[in-house]
């Protein structure tokens, strides 16, 4: 699935990487706690998550993630902006609920890699 | 076997989260650079990082010394934070002291030190209280 695939089915705004929305992404992973995301996250491209602060746009980097979604409308400030430009991360922002948002990118095919932990 | 190694050294400043992480995100940079393959990156940057962000949280910062060799890289990480009292029962999944605001930020689960040990092939921590914790790892490069 395209970035701007899941922009378009989230309603979601691209603040900023915008070139990068063609890039095809194959499987995500959701959490708030950026713990987890570093303990159990293995290849997965995009972060579902509803935590708006620098930390997760650098456990994305860490994790070579590539697209941060930020659910529940949560606005990105400059400070994590200017961090993902550097890093080269899309950021999408979606008015969507955590649970909705996975509901509707598993649905639309977007996989999730392993099932348990 | 060559000993020749790039030596890095980072002051780790707990002053604004914020800006915790970019030692190594500085490390993984270099790896990159260095054509050093993408899991290996990897789990030298987890362990890194997760280690960064304890003494940002637990000890007010300290100091990051990385020593990256042909077959290996080698992260020492000391601080002169309260020390850890109980290195087992750290070392359990779930187990954190890290305060509510921590949490509200998306750490403190009790799982950094565990992740450090998995995501490096040696891993030992020295530490005393009231003095401070150093720990060791070692990342054998594949």
């Amino acid at each position: 699935m395209k970035i701007r695939e899941i922009a378009e089915l989230l309603k979601a705004e691209v603040p900023v990487c915008k070139d990068k929305i063609d890039e095809e992404v194959y499987s995500a992973c959701a959490a708030d706690m950026m713990s987890d995301v570093l303990a159990y996250v293995k290849d997965q491209a995009v972060l579902i998550t509803g935590l708006c602060n620098p930390q997760v746009v650098r456990t994305a980097e860490m994790m070579d993630i590539r697209c941060i979604l930020l659910v529940r409308d949560k606005k990105p400030d400059s400070v994590i902006l200017d961090l993902a430009r550097e890093k080269g991360i899309v950021i999408l922002c979606s008015p969507h609920r955590m649970y909705i948002a996975c509901g509707l990118l598993y649905k639309a095919g977007l996989s999730g890699g392993e099932h348990c932990v | 076997m060559s000993q020749d190694c790039i030596r890095l050294e980072f002051k780790v400043d707990s002053e604004n989260f914020a800006s915790a992480g970019s030692a190594s995100e500085s490390v993984k940079t270099q790896l990159k650079l260095l054509g050093i393959g993408s899991s290996d990156v990897r789990r030298v940057a987890i362990a890194m990082y997760e280690g960064e962000i304890n003494m940002v949280i637990h000890a007010d910062g300290g100091k990051a010394t990385v020593e990256i060799y042909h077959d290996r890289v080698e992260i020492i990480l000391a601080d002169r934070g309260p020390g850890i009292a109980d290195i087992a029962l750290a070392m359990k999944e779930g187990y954190s002291t890290a305060p509510e605001d921590i949490r509200a930020l998306g750490f403190g689960a009790g799982m950094g030190l565990p992740n450090m040990k998995k995501n490096s092939d040696e891993m030992r921590i020295e530490s005393k209280l009231g003095i401070g914790t150093t720990i060791y790892m070692t990342v054998r490069l594949t």
